[in-house]
């Protein structure tokens, strides 16, 4: 076959699956989805939408609801701190001379906290690939993570792991993860291991949209079903597996769909919109404490970065522009949805915080940031011999036999 | 009363289950059925909830054991077959494997394998794994040979805080008896003197012990002294000790059952020519399957792994140099 040929099956196939995909839209409509799916296993098997933009005329302070104000400002500085955090190594990357990988999580930060706000500090996450976030939700201490993701002996796993294997189980962080998928498995094991226990902890794993393609994630969902777990699957759907659009690879408008298949709920929420997604993880949370079982949360945001790295990046500026795969236009629109901006506007609506104190709280963050990074700095990298360290937890192996 | 190396994992595995809250079995039928070969007969109704029924999904089955070991659990791992632990072999040698070498967090898993060729099992029943996991750093890797190896190693797997693939040999779940069930035993990592002998070094493990002691029968009568070295743990492989028998004799003929390129032979004949190049008074060998894959027809088969008599063939050929 030559290229021309190649390229107009190529075309004819990509045509038929725009296609059915249209005629799968049209034969069932969302609501029809939803109604249908409803009826399913007397309301065990819902998939809901929780209503985006939440506004006060609609539903009062809507699922701040009990929440102090200390709560809302502690979730507003955890959004700034990961937004700072990131921009951060973002800096230090585009300064050059950094000798590493990160996925940036700028963007996505109202999933973070909106989950980990509704956990105790005893729970359990299990953290992917673009996680920062996570962890800074979850309690991640900046220095020693700045130091861990700039290859120093100071850092969180003595510079061995680099950002993608981040990991403090005292916090609750079952590790950060470079397989996709892995994290739901890891935190489906988890959730075993608490149900064995008995205690009321909870166990949540973040994953992307890709995150659910393989079989990890359905044998962590229908393990977590059939046992009643107590187990939350976070799907951020950023709209980007690595480089491809997800909406190019699923045939159904939310990914969350698929938790009927297990017999389990499936929640919609809006990924940009803390409150919203905390609220829906709270009632996740007490579900599952009780022993009502797993969750399904998907929660539809963007990603401002490439899959990794500073592509299209700019010093001072946030967000990666001419990038191949996604118009400038469409990030700009999703930015335009800044999920802390957001927050702060409703923060100040509500009398939480003034402009100048959300400035403050800004300023301090930072200063707390660059305070990171001046320990990372000044930390010393592994010894080479070092590295020969910790292959056993049991150091009980002498090399020579090894 | 006698029990069956088959027995004695069972057995080890309920004791680990009595004496460890943290400890339970997962893998697949397991549970009320009692495991594909019975290893885990009536564990389920006597430890509800805790001898697990898993999907057949091994990638699966590992992942979450790994993510219950991150959370503090001891969990016990049944392959149905070796064979089938390559559908986990991510989880294994990325996750497991290097778990507490990038995190410091430390990955107490077992993960049992039933290894080795029967007659008629085939390509995908009948394998040896052994050598691959050896490859990998982080992991701990034993081949009893012995029903007291079988259940004293099996709860030192369950003890020991990092990742340990278990190989267990199917031809000797039925075939292997012992008296009774050890109260002491040799430390994992240290080989085994199974028979003493002044001649040649028969380096071998898991089922090949058997073969090779056979074989230092049959030669004994010829007047020919043979050492058998049982290796137990191929990783850590016990240098020392296979150096000592080199030594006394001479002379090394290393077997094992699992395909020929690279491998545990591989890697101690390897250790003993660039240690102990002094010590031979003749080129080392070794004996391994054919490189091919598993032969179903049970003629095919017992012509492809090593047996007693290639052995025999290879000692008195090595003992005429």
């Amino acid at each position: 076959m030559n290229e021309r040929t190649i390229n107009r099956e190529v075309s004819s196939i990509r045509e038929d699956i725009t296609a059915k995909r249209k005629a799968a839209t049209a034969a069932v409509s969302r609501r029809t989805f939803v109604k249908r799916v409803s009826a399913i296993g007397a309301g065990t098997a819902v998939l809901s939408r929780v209503p985006t933009r939440p506004t006060k005329a609609q539903y009062g302070p809507p699922h701040a609801d009990g929440l102090p104000a200390q709560q809302l400002t502690a979730m507003f500085t955890d959004m700034v701190k990961i937004r700072q955090w990131e921009s951060k190594i973002k800096d230090l990357i585009l300064k050059g001379g950094f000798r590493g990988v990160a996925h940036l999580y700028v963007g996505q930060e109202a999933v973070a906290v909106g989950v980990c706000s509704a956990l105790r500090k005893d729970d359990y996450i299990a953290s992917n690939h673009r996680g920062h976030g996570h962890l800074i939700a979850k309690g991640g201490d900046l220095k020693l993570m700045l130091a861990e993701i700039t290859h120093k002996a100071a850092g969180y796993c003595k510079g061995y792991g680099g950002s993608l294997h981040i990991t403090d189980v005292n916090l609750g962080i079952l590790g950060m993860n470079g397989i996709v998928g892995a994290s739901h498995l890891f935190a489906a094991g988890a959730a075993y291991g608490i149900k064995v226990k008995g205690t009321d902890q909870v166990a949540v794993s973040f994953g992307g949209d890709g995150s659910i393609q393989g079989n990890f994630f359905s044998s962590a969902a229908n393990s977590a079903a059939a046992w009643k777990l107590p187990w939350i699957g976070v799907i951020e759907n950023n709209a980007f597996q690595i480089w491809v659009r997800a909406s190019d690879v699923y045939a159904t408008p939310d990914l969350a769909q698929r938790a009927a298949g297990y017999g389990i709920e499936g929640r919609v929420v809006d990924g940009n919109d803390v409150l919203a997604v905390y609220g829906v993880a709270k009632q996740a949370v007490e579900k599952a404490r009780s022993g009502g079982g797993p969750t399904l949360i998907e929660c539809k945001t963007y990603r401002w970065y490439d899959h990794y790295g500073v592509a299209g990046a700019r010093t001072g500026g946030d967000g990666a522009f001419g990038l191949g795969y996604r118009s400038d236009r469409e990030l700009r629109d999703w930015m335009a949805k800044d999920p802390i901006s957001r927050f702060r506007k409703f923060l100040v609506s509500e009398k939480v915080l003034t402009e100048a104190g959300a400035d403050e709280i800004t300023a301090e963050v930072r200063k707390a940031v660059e305070e990171a990074a001046t320990f990372a700095e000044a930390q010393p990298v592994p010894k080479p011999e070092d590295g020969l360290l910790h292959v056993f937890a049991q150091g009980a192996v002498p090399l020579h036999t090894a | 009363m006698s029990i069956t190396y088959l027995e004695a994992i069972r057995e080890a595995q309920a004791r680990a289950l009595a004496e460890d809250p943290r400890v339970f079995i997962y893998g697949q039928d397991v549970g009320a059925f009692g495991g594909a070969f019975k290893a885990t007969k009536k564990l389920a109704q006597e430890f509800p909830g805790r001898v697990v029924d898993a999907p057949i999904s091994e990638d699966a089955i590992l992942g979450a054991a790994i993510g219950a070991a991150i959370e503090g659990m001891r969990p016990i791992v049944e392959m149905q077959f070796a064979d089938f632990s390559t559908v986990a072999f991510n989880q294994i040698v990325n996750q497991a494997a290097t778990l507490h070498w990038r995190t410091q967090v430390p990955c107490p898993i077992t993960v049992r394998l039933p290894s080795g060729g029967t007659s008629g099992s085939g390509p995908f029943h009948s394998q040896s794994m052994e050598a691959i996991y050896a490859h990998y750093p982080g992991l701990i890797v034993l081949t009893p040979a012995t029903v007291d190896d079988a259940y004293s190693m099996l709860l030192e797997a369950v003890a020991i805080d990092d990742p340990v693939i278990f190989c267990e040999h199917k031809y000797l779940y039925y075939h292997l008896k012992a008296e009774r069930l050890p109260t002491e035993a040799m430390p994992v990592g240290k080989a085994r003197i199974a028979r003493e002998g002044r001649d040649l070094t028969i380096v071998a493990y898991s089922a090949m012990v058997h073969e090779a002691l056979e074989v230092a029968e049959e030669l004994n009568g010829e007047g020919t002294q043979v050492e058998v070295v049982d290796l137990r743990s191929v990783k850590p492989l016990d240098t020392d000790t296979v150096m000592a028998s080199v030594a006394r004799t001479g002379r090394l003929l290393c077997v094992g059952e699992a395909f020929p390129w690279g491998g545990v032979t591989a890697e101690v004949v390897a250790r003993v020519a660039s240690e102990g190049f002094d010590l031979l008074d003749a080129p080392p060998q070794r004996l391994n399957a054919k490189d091919t894959p598993i032969p179903y027809h049970p003629t095919l088969w017992a012509a492809h792994r090593p047996t007693a008599r290639s052995i025999a063939v290879a000692a008195r050929n090595l003992l005429r140099r």
